[in-house]
């Protein structure tokens, strides 16, 4: 484990610096992290969490990370900023959930691609305009409002990823079966409905 | 009755004349990834999945539709063969709009199934999203075209179990699809019985029950082969 800073017993491995991150996703697989209960306590013992929106309030992405557990596609300007910056801070990117993996419900807006004004604009439109009960209007606030981008993006669309977790959300024991390897510098075995299956 | 004796990945089995390769495959204990093929429909070889090298000759089969002859030695889990089939599971999820996270078939699907059998923890190709149809104008099904494979199986079971041939294939390459009757709403196709075995053989959400919602689908695959049984043996379910 090349950066870590963390102090560590004597004898035991180094901590990691375990980061998440919440891009266009409900935060569902975030939640099934959660799920993990009493083993987060487990998983404390051996990473520090640098950065997570559930577990820190650190709102700059560091520098060093070991791993980073990625939820959600790249559906907006801040989520590819985020995605190429946790990039390159990153060891090891592990696409977090099926949004991550294959666009999923965020990706469905892709489907409005060959209308015309594209999938952002009808997104947009149907949800201020055609479903709007009073004031329909677009939001308008540059720099504070990210900018949908005209495609959804699986991660692995927009940077290299190390690990794929599928799963919507992938269940607690999953996510444990895939961490805790990696605790131990070692690869996990993603076979098997346990540890593959879609949905 | 005559015989094939052949080897499967090294195993020899002996198979009745006429047994297809997918058969001698089973009858050696191994298994293939299988998707347009049903037991009790006649196989047509479309989802490419059950693909064996035969020993010597380099070429691909599909064990479905390939007959085993006397002396073949097939090779069923070869890297290669690996390798392909996982590409070829990719290709249609990125053909189609698979979204198992609310599909009517989550965790009754077979497509998902295989993507678990091959490995596939993503799509390297990119999805495709094409513009494709709804139809619920059937009373008590719909076919959502969406998470259409193009297996054929509905085609098949309404042809050759119903007698009613309401299903067909219309176009080619990206436009291909299922169409009802002749490319009419599925409701006013006047030769559907409604009997539903459309809705059993789909081996996806893509033909269900309109009273079915997310994961709720439960298919009955195996009909077919019951029912060609008890057509052709004359063996009956409750004997």
């Amino acid at each position: 484990m090349t950066s870590s800073t963390s102090s560590s017993p004597a004898g035991s491995p180094p901590r990691l610096r375990f980061a998440t991150v919440w891009l266009a996703g409900c935060s569902g697989c975030h939640m099934s992290f959660l799920d993990l209960d009493e083993w987060l306590f487990e998983l404390a013992k051996h990473v520090d969490v640098v950065f997570s929106p559930v577990a820190s309030d650190v709102k700059e992405f560091p520098e060093g990370v070991d791993v980073c557990l990625v939820e959600g596609a790249v559906a907006n300007a801040d989520n590819l900023e985020l995605a190429l910056q946790l990039r390159e801070r990153s060891r090891l990117v592990v696409s977090f959930g099926d949004c991550a993996v294959t666009a999923n419900v965020p990706g469905l807006r892709n489907l409005w691609a060959h209308v015309d004004g594209g999938s952002r604009q009808s997104v947009l439109d149907r949800g201020y305009l055609e479903l709007a009960d009073t004031g329909a209007q677009h939001p308008h606030a540059p720099g504070i409002v990210p900018e949908l981008l005209e495609r959804v993006l699986p991660l692995h669309e927009v940077i290299p990823v190390d690990l794929y977790l599928p799963g919507c959300p992938p269940p607690a024991e999953r996510i444990r079966d895939a961490i805790e390897p990696l605790l131990r510098g070692e690869t996990p075995a993603m076979e098997g409905t346990a540890m593959l299956k879609f949905g | 009755m005559s015989v094939h004796t052949l080897t499967v990945d090294g195993v020899e089995v002996a198979v009745p004349a006429g047994a297809s390769l997918l058969d001698a495959v089973r009858a050696a204990g191994a298994d293939l990834p299988t998707l347009c093929h049903l037991d009790g429909l006649t196989p047509v070889g479309a989802c490419r999945l059950c693909l064996v090298e035969l020993e010597g000759s380099g070429r691909l089969q599909p064990a479905c539709a390939t007959a085993a002859a006397e002396g073949m030695a097939v090779l069923t889990q070869t890297p290669q063969l690996q390798e392909w089939r996982r590409m070829a599971v990719e290709l249609f999820f990125a053909e189609g709009n698979h979204v198992c996270a609310f599909c009517v078939a989550n965790g009754n699907c077979e497509l998902q199934d295989v993507a678990v059998a091959v490995g596939m923890d993503h799509s390297r190709f990119p999805y495709q999203y094409p513009n494709r149809r709804v139809d619920a104008s059937h009373p008590q099904f719909a076919i959502d075209h969406h998470r259409c494979i193009l297996c054929t199986r509905c085609v098949r079971v309404c042809d050759e179990i119903e007698g009613a041939h309401v299903w067909d294939v219309a176009n080619r390459g990206a436009e291909c699809s299922i169409i009802a009757g002749l490319d009419q709403p599925w409701g006013e196709v006047a030769a559907c019985t409604s009997c539903g075995k459309c809705v059993d053989v789909c081996p996806t959400g893509a033909i269900f029950r309109k009273d079915d919602t997310t994961a709720e689908k439960e298919a009955h695959r195996e009909r077919p082969q019951l029912l060609r049984a008890a057509r052709d043996q004359h063996q009956w379910l409750n004997q």
